[in-house]
């Protein structure tokens, strides 16, 4: 139980010639609330991607749990099942009710015979006040209620690891709390998770650090209140600045 | 109103009481209809069970050509080379060089009659026609999806099996009805190869009574069953484009 939850050394990838991350190192402990911050374009979205080896990296370790998910022979649906990601556009499965999407993983994936699969289900949209929206097909809910919804349809897999990708940016703004009281329940409840996002209020709030990644590095990292008030380094500050600008913080 | 006119032209053309009694015999067409009607149930039989194969068969191809990364490759030249082959030989010489070569061949164990070998040849022609449908069907399902599936642990075959096939599937179900429809017309072509269905007996008909009443019989077959298909095929569509407006006025 001393080994970290998840460990990156030196995460290399590229898209053709775009060098996208270009070294990243990372650790989070067991139960940790790490936040994603960086540009558009920063690579985000890439860097959680690769961790759940839906993009295969280039050069470095992803060590889960102190085993590397890269290595050679890993099975790499073995490693999704034990790392969920939500995605900022829902990507519930349209022909499926709510129940269906949920359980989905656990009897395809899991082999989880289908009423305990259920029984799960249930008891993770009761928890998220969703339970009444069971049957329903997804083109029914709102987009908070998606969200909410893959949200659940992650955590039914009983991840060890949540990442969740800028999954309030889609949102009309009075969705968005919504989704956050999810996010917050899951961190109390004891969660590790990565939150890429540009809700920097709530990042502060619920990470226990923050991370700011720039031009394919994690520039700076540390916790949320040095991070947002006293950044060491310009790039950062500059971020900030322009954030705050924008009235996001 | 274009119908009607044109109506109007037909009926009062000089050679319409000729056409009329030969095209429109009521007498010749009580005669032969029952025995039409009776051998139209084997272009059923044909069309059934081909439309049977086809999807199934189709669907196959269609995935195969659909495998990612280079390992696949000579199995996707393959159903390409499937696909292209059979939409670009016309579908009359196909049924001609299996009904009369494929008996010919003698082989143990494989039936030759023309029915079944006619039937062979509807499916290899249509499935690739079919194919091409549904893969048009599995293409526009969004990547996000598969990754979504992937990213749930299933593995590629499982993603493709509950997340991309059951979405391609319904969007080419309006398509997909359109070629069962020329299908179920091509079924008469079975007649150039002896099989005794329908069009077979209106051509023997027709020659014994001088009349041309008993086509006019068969067509109006053909048409009893395409109408309701055609309909049900515009319902859907117009259906698709409901559900797809009131998505965008959301
Ligand atoms: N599959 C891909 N092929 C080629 N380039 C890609 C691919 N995915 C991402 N990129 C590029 O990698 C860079 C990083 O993209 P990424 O989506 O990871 O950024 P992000 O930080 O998540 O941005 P945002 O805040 O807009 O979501 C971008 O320049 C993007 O164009
Ligand atoms: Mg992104």
């Amino acid at each position: 139980m001393t080994e970290d939850a998840l460990r990156l050394d030196a995460v290399h990838k590229s898209f053709g010639r775009l060098e996208v991350l270009r070294g990243i190192d990372l650790t989070l402990a067991r139960h940790e609330v790490v936040a994603l911050i960086g540009a558009s374009g920063s690579g985000k979205s890439t860097l959680l991607r690769c961790i759940n080896v839906l993009e295969r990296i280039d050069r470095g370790r992803i060590l889960l749990d102190g085993h590397d998910v890269t290595a050679r022979g890993v099975d790499v649906n073995e490693v999704r099942r034990r790392v969920g990601i939500v995605f900022q556009a829902f990507n519930l499965f349209p022909h499926m009710t709510v129940l269906r999407n949920i359980c989905l993983g656990p009897v395809e994936a899991q082999g989880l015979p289908r009423e305990e699969a259920e029984e799960r289900a249930r008891g993770l949209l009761e928890r998220f006040g969703l339970l009444d929206k069971v049957l329903d097909y997804p083109d029914r809910l709102s987009g908070g209620q998606q969200q909410r919804v893959a949200i659940v349809r992650a955590l039914a897999m009983r991840p060890d690891v949540m990442l969740l990708d800028e999954v309030t940016s889609a949102l009309d703004p009075e969705l968005v709390a919504e989704v956050l009281d999810v996010i917050r329940e899951l961190a109390e409840g004891g969660m590790t998770m990565i939150l890429a996002t540009h809700e920097m209020g709530f990042a502060r709030d619920i990470a226990q650090r923050v991370a700011f990644l720039d031009d394919g590095v994690i520039l700076e990292e540390g916790p949320p209140d040095r991070i947002f008030t006293d950044p060491q380094h310009p790039r950062t500050r500059r971020f900030l600045q322009r954030i705050i600008a924008a009235g996001r913080l | 109103m274009v119908f009607t006119a044109l109506a109007l032209v037909v009926v009062n053309s000089p050679g319409w009481p000729e056409v009329r009694r030969s095209f429109l015999n009521v007498d010749v067409f009580r005669e032969s209809f029952p025995e039409i009607a009776r051998r139209f149930l084997l272009n059923v039989q044909a069309f059934l069970l081909a439309e049977v194969f086809i999807l199934v068969f189709a669907l196959f191809i269609a995935v195969l050509r659909s495998l990612p990364g280079a390992v696949f490759f000579p199995i996707r030249a393959l159903a390409v080379a499937y696909t292209d082959l059979f939409r670009g030989i016309p579908t009359v010489l196909v049924i001609y060089i299996l009904g009369f070569g494929a008996p010919a061949l003698q082989l143990q164990g494989v039936p030759d009659s023309p029915f079944f070998w006619g039937v062979v040849a509807l499916v290899l022609v249509y499935s690739a026609y079919v194919a091409e449908v549904y893969r048009a069907g599995i293409e526009s399902v969004h990547p996000s999806q598969v990754a979504s599936a992937r990213s749930l642990g299933l593995s590629r075959w499982k993603a493709l099996r509950f997340v991309v096939l059951p979405q391609a599937v319904r969007r080419v179900i309006p398509p997909l009805l359109n070629d069962f429809i020329g299908l179920q017309k091509d079924s008469a072509l079975l007649a150039l190869i002896g099989v005794l269905e329908a069009f077979r007996r209106s051509q023997v008909d027709t020659a014994g009574a001088f009349n041309f009443t008993p086509y006019v019989a068969t067509a109006l077959l053909f048409v009893a069953i395409t109408i309701p298909l055609a309909r049900v095929t515009d319902w859907l569509v117009a259906r698709e484009r409901g559900r797809y407006q009131a998505e965008g006025t959301l």
